[in-house]
C-alpha cells in the first residue's frame, strides 16, 4: 500500500475515534446543565447528584477527546500537506475560531468542576455550565463548516489549469451551501446520542432491579429530551437529503443505488447489488420515497449515477451505511416515543422490561449511526477531498513511514479505550448513587 | 505594523505563553514522580494538584492555538514542516496524548497508579525535548528541498551538537520555571515545608539553565552564523535576560518576594525568547520559508486578526475569572475550600 492509502486509513481511524469522544463532549454538557438547572429549580438533590456524576464521567471522556483532537489537528498538516497548502488560507478562519471555542470551554470546565460548593447561590454555579455548552457546541459548528467546505467549496476561485486559487472570501467559505444542513444534523445528532448514552445507563440499572427514583428520573429526563432531539435529527437529516440532491447528486445516488435519472424515484432499502448489470435484488422498494426525500414531492427529478462520469462514482457500499443510519434514526424515535407515551398517558407499564432493553440497545446504536453517517458523508465524496477541486490522491503526504505511524496510533487508541473504560468502571462501581444520596444532607423529596 | 509581523508576534506570544504554563505543568509532573520515588510526595503533591487540576486543559489549548494559528497565517509552513516532521511530530503527538489522558485518569479517576505517575512524569521531559527540536530544525540544514520533494535528515539532527544543546536547555528550563512557580504557589499556600523543598529545586536548576543557554549561543554561532550575528545586534536583550535571572535567583536565595521572583523568571525567558525570535526573522524555515513568502492572502490574514481580537475580548475576562478563583484566591490555594 502507498502513502495515500495509509494516510486515508490513519485519518479515518483518528477521526472515527475522535468523533466518539467529541460527540460525548458536545452532548453531555447539555444534559448536565439540564439536570443541574432542573434540580435547582425543583430543589431536588437527585438531579444535582445526576449532574455531579455525569460531570465526573465527562472529564475522563473529555480528556480523550482533547488528545485525539490534538492529534487530528496536527495530522491534517502532516498527512495532507498539499491539501493544507491549497486551501489552508481558505479554511483557517473556522479552525482558528474553533481554538477560541476550545479555550472558552476549557476555562469554564475548569471552573465548573471545582466550584460546586463555592457559591452561596447555586444558580451561579449553574451559570458556568452555559459557556461550557457554548464552547463545545461552537467547536463542533466551526469544524463542521470546514467539512462542509470540503463538500461544497465556496468563497474561492479555483483555476484548474494553474492549480492556484484566488478571490478568497473567508466568510463565504464558512457559510458554504452545505453548512446549514450539515451543522444542524451534526449538532442535533450529537445531543441525541448523548441522551441515549445517559438514558441507556439509567435503563441498564433499572433492568438490574435497582429501582431507586434516581434512575427513573434520569431516564425520564433523557428520554423526553431525547425524543424531541430524535425528531429534530430526522428533520435535519431530511434537509441534508434535499441538500445532497441539489449539490452532491453523486453522493445521494450512490447511497440509494439510483442509476437512471427519473421522477417518481423509489427508495431502496437494503438489498444486494449485481455490480455487472447494476440490478438490485431483494431490496425493499418504497415507491416515490426517494423523490420525496430529495425534493418533497413525488414528481421531483433525482439525478442518477448514469449521468455522472464513472471515474467520479463514490464506492457503492455506502448504500448500506446510509440505510443503517436512517434505520437507527427511526428506531430511536420509536423507542423514545414509546417510553414517553407510556409515561405521559399512563398506559402500559412505564418500566416495561422490553422498552428498557430497547433503550439500552439504543446507546451503542446511536454511536453506530454517528460512525456510519460520517463514513457515508466522507466516502460519499470520493474521489474528491474537495469536491471538484482536489482529488484525495493528490492531497496526501509523500513522506514514507505513514504505516509505522498507523501502527503506533492504533496501539494508542486501543490502549486509551481500554484504560478509559477501566477508569470509568472503577470510578462508579463502588460509588453508587444510592450510597452517595445517603451521604447528602438535603431532605429528599419523593417524586 | 505589517500583517506578517502582526501574525508572527501573536503566534510567538502564544508560544511564549505555552512555554511558561506548559513548563510549569511538565516540571510538576516530573517533581510529582520524583517525590514519589523519594517518598516526599506528601510534601508537595497537594500543592501541585491544587494548581494543575483546573488548568491542564487550558495548557493544551495554547499549543493547539499556536499550530492552528501558524498554519492559518503561514500555510506554507504546513507543507514544509508537515512533510518533513511526520515521524518526530508523530512521536511528540503520541507523548502528548499519553500525558493528557493519563493526567485525567490519575486525577479524576479512582486512584493514583504508579504507572500513570511514571508516564506522566517522564512524558513531561520528553515532550519539551521533542518540541524544542522544531526550533532547531527551523535553523536550516535539516530539511532539504529537492526535485523529488521535501526531505528530512534525521541523522544530521541526531548528531548535531547544537541540537543536543537545545534539548538540554529545554529540559533544564522546564524544571527551573516549574520549580520557581511552584515555590511561589507553595508560599501563598503557607506550606513552608513544600516551599523549602521546591525552593531548593529552583535554585538547584538555575545554574544549569545559564550553562545551557551559553551552550546554545555557542551552538548557533557554529550552526547558523547569520542568525548569531543578528542576535549580537540586539545583544542588550540577552543581557537584560541575564540581569533578570540574577534578580530572580537573588530573591529566591534570600527567601523574599517569591511572586516577584517568578515575574523576573518570566522576564528572563521573555527577553531571551523574543530576542531569539526577533533575530530569527524573517525566516520561518531557513532558507526556504520567510514570513513574507509564506503569508496567507491578505483577506484571510485580516479576518484572522479580527477574529483574534474578538477572541481575546472573550478570553481575557474568562482567564481573569479562572485566575481569581484558583490562583489568587488565598482560601482555595490553602486548600480550605473545595
Ligand atoms: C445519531 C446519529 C444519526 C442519526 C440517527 C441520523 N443521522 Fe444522518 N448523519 C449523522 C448522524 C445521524 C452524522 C454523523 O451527524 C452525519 C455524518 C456527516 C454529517 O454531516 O452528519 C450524517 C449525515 C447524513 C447525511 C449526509 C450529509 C452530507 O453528506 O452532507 C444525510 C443525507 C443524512 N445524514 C440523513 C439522515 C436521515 C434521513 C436520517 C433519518 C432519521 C438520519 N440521517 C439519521
Ligand atoms: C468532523 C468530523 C469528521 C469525521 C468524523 C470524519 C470522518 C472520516 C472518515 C470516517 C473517513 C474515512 C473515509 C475513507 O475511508 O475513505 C474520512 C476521510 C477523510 N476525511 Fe473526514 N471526517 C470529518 C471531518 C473532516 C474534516 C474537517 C477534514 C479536513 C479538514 C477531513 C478530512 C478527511 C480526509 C482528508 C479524509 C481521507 C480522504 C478520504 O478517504 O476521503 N474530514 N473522514
Ligand atoms: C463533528 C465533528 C467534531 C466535533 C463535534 C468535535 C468536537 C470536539 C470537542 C468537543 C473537543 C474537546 C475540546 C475541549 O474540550 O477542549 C475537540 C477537541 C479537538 N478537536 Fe474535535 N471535533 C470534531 C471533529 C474534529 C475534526 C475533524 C478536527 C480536525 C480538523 C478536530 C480538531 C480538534 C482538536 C485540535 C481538538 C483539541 C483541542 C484542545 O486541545 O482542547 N475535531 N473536538
Amino acid at each position: 500500500m502507498d502513502s495515500v492509502m495509509w494516510s486515508r486509513l490513519l485519518t479515518a481511524e483518528t477521526l472515527g475515534f475522535h468523533i466518539i469522544w467529541a460527540t460525548i463532549g458536545v452532548g453531555v454538557p447539555v444534559f448536565i446543565s439540564l439536570a443541574e438547572g432542573w434540580g435547582i429549580y425543583k430543589k431536588d438533590p437527585h438531579y444535582i447528584l445526576m449532574a455531579k456524576r455525569w460531570t465526573r464521567g465527562f472529564v475522563i471522556t473529555v480528556a480523550v477527546g482533547v488528545v485525539t483532537g490534538t492529534c487530528i489537528g496536527l495530522m491534517l498538516s502532516m498527512l495532507w500537506p498539499q491539501f493544507m497548502k491549497l486551501v489552508g488560507n481558505v479554511i483557517s478562519l473556522p479552525l482558528f475560531l474553533e481554538t477560541f471555542a476550545f479555550f472558552f470551554e476549557a476555562i469554564f470546565l475548569g471552573i465548573y468542576l471545582y466550584t460546586w460548593d463555592r457559591f452561596k447561590n447555586p444558580v451561579y454555579h449553574w451559570l458556568t455550565s452555559i459557556p461550557v455548552i457554548l464552547g463545545s457546541t461552537l467547536s463542533a459548528v466551526f469544524i463542521t463548516t470546514v467539512n462542509a467546505f470540503m463538500n461544497t467549496p465556496a468563497g474561492v476561485k479555483y483555476n484548474p489549469v494553474t492549480g492556484k486559487i484566488s478571490d478568497i472570501d473567508p466568510i463565504a467559505a464558512m457559510f458554504n451551501p452545505s453548512t446549514p444542513s450539515q451543522v444542524a444534523h451534526v449538532v442535533s445528532s450529537a445531543y441525541l446520542t448523548c441522551g441515549f448514552l445517559l438514558g441507556g445507563i439509567a435503563a441498564y440499572h433499572l433492568l438490574k432491579n435497582r429501582n431507586h427514583d434516581y434512575y427513573k428520573k434520569a431516564l425520564r429526563l433523557t428520554m423526553s429530551v431525547g425524543f424531541i432531539l430524535a425528531i429534530l435529527t430526522l428533520v435535519a437529516g431530511d434537509i441534508s437529503g434535499k441538500f445532497l440532491a441539489k449539490h452532491q447528486p453523486a453522493k445521494l445516488a450512490a447511497a440509494e443505488w439510483h442509476f437512471e435519472t427519473q421522477t417518481k424515484a423509489p427508495l431502496i432499502f437494503g438489498g444486494v447489488l449485481d455490480e455487472e448489470t447494476l440490478e438490485v435484488k431483494y431490496g425493499i422498494r418504497i415507491p416515490y420515497a426517494l423523490s420525496i426525500l430529495a425534493h418533497n414531492t413525488p414528481h421531483g427529478k433525482v439525478i442518477g449515477l448514469n449521468d455522472i462520469p464513472k471515474d467520479q462514482w463514490p464506492p457503492l457500499y455506502i448504500h448500506y451505511l446510509f440505510d443503517m443510519m436512517v434505520a437507527i434514526g427511526f428506531y430511536l424515535i420509536i423507542v423514545s416515543g414509546l417510553f414517553v407515551w407510556n409515561w405521559i398517558r399512563k398506559r402500559g407499564n412505564e418500566w416495561n422490561k422490553w422498552i428498557l432493553r430497547a433503550i439500552v440497545l439504543g446507546a451503542p446504536l446511536s454511536f453506530v449511526a454517528i460512525e456510519t453517517g460520517w463514513i457515508y458523508a466522507e466516502v460519499g465524496r470520493q474521489p474528491w477531498i474537495i469536491t471538484g477541486m482536489m482529488r484525495v490522491k493528490d492531497a496526501a503526504t509523500t513522506a514514507q513511514h505513514v504505516d509505522t505511524m498507523f501502527v503506533l496510533f492504533t496501539t494508542l487508541y486501543i490502549a486509551l479505550t481500554l484504560i478509559s473504560i477501566a477508569v470509568l468502571i472503577r470510578l462508579f462501581r463502588n460509588k453508587t448513587p444510592e450510597n452517595e444520596l445517603h451521604h447528602m444532607q438535603f431532605p429528599v423529596r419523593e417524586g | 505594523m505589517s500583517l506578517e509581523l502582526i501574525g508572527i508576534t501573536v503566534l510567538w506570544t502564544f508560544l511564549f505563553g505555552y512555554l511558561i504554563i506548559a513548563s510549569i505543568d511538565f516540571g510538576a509532573g516530573f517533581f510529582s514522580y520524583y517525590s514519589m520515588l523519594t517518598q516526599k510526595e506528601h510534601i508537595i503533591n497537594q500543592i501541585i494538584d491544587r494548581y494543575l487540576s483546573p488548568v491542564w486543559e487550558v495548557t493544551n489549548v495554547f499549543l493547539v492555538f499556536f499550530f492552528v494559528g501558524l498554519v492559518g497565517f503561514f500555510p506554507d509552513t504546513a507543507y514544509y514542516y508537515g512533510t518533513a516532521l511526520l515521524i518526530p511530530g508523530g512521536v511528540a503527538l503520541l507523548l502528548l496524548s499519553i500525558r493528557g489522558s493519563f493526567y485525567a485518569f490519575a486525577n479524576y479517576g479512582a486512584r493514583k497508579s504508579r504507572i500513570y505517575m511514571f508516564l506522566y512524569g517522564l512524558t513531561g521531559l520528553f515532550i519539551p525535548a521533542s518540541l524544542s527540536t522544531v526550533l532547531t530544525i527551523s535553523e536550516g540544514g535539516f530539511i532539504e528541498k529537492t526535485n523529488q520533494g521535501i526531505h528530512f535528515h534525521a541523522d544530521r539532527l541526531f548528531t548535531s551538537p547544537y541540537s543536543w544543546s537545545v534539548v538540554f536547555l529545554a529540559l533544564v528550563s522546564v524544571l527551573y520555571i516549574s520549580a520557581s512557580f511552584l515555590t511561589y504557589y507553595a508560599d501563598k499556600a503557607q506550606d513552608t515545608k513544600a516551599r523549602e523543598l521546591l525552593r531548593t529545586y529552583a535554585l538547584w536548576w538555575s545554574g544549569p539553565t545559564i550553562l545551557a543557554s551559553l551552550l546554545v549561543f555557542w551552538g548557533i554561532s557554529r550552526h547558523n552564523p547569520a542568525h548569531f550575528h543578528s542576535m549580537l545586534n540586539i545583544s542588550w536583550m540577552f543581557v537584560a535576560s541575564f540581569l533578570c535571572f540574577l534578580v530572580a535567583v537573588f530573591l529566591m536565595w534570600k527567601k523574599r518576594a517569591f511572586g516577584v521572583a517568578f515575574i523576573f523568571v518570566m522576564f528572563q525567558f521573555a527577553f531571551a525568547f523574543y530576542g531569539y525570535g526577533y533575530a530569527h526573522l524573517p525566516y520561518l524555515l531557513y532558507p526556504y520559508v520567510t514570513i513574507q513568502s509564506a503569508l496567507t492572502n491578505s483577506t484571510m490574514g485580516w479576518a484572522l486578526v479580527i477574529a483574534f481580537i474578538a477572541g481575546l475580548l472573550l478570553l481575557i475576562p474568562s482567564l481573569y475569572l479562572l485566575m481569581r478563583l484558583f490562583l489568587f484566591n488565598a482560601k482555595y490555594v490553602r486548600g480550605q475550600s473545595k
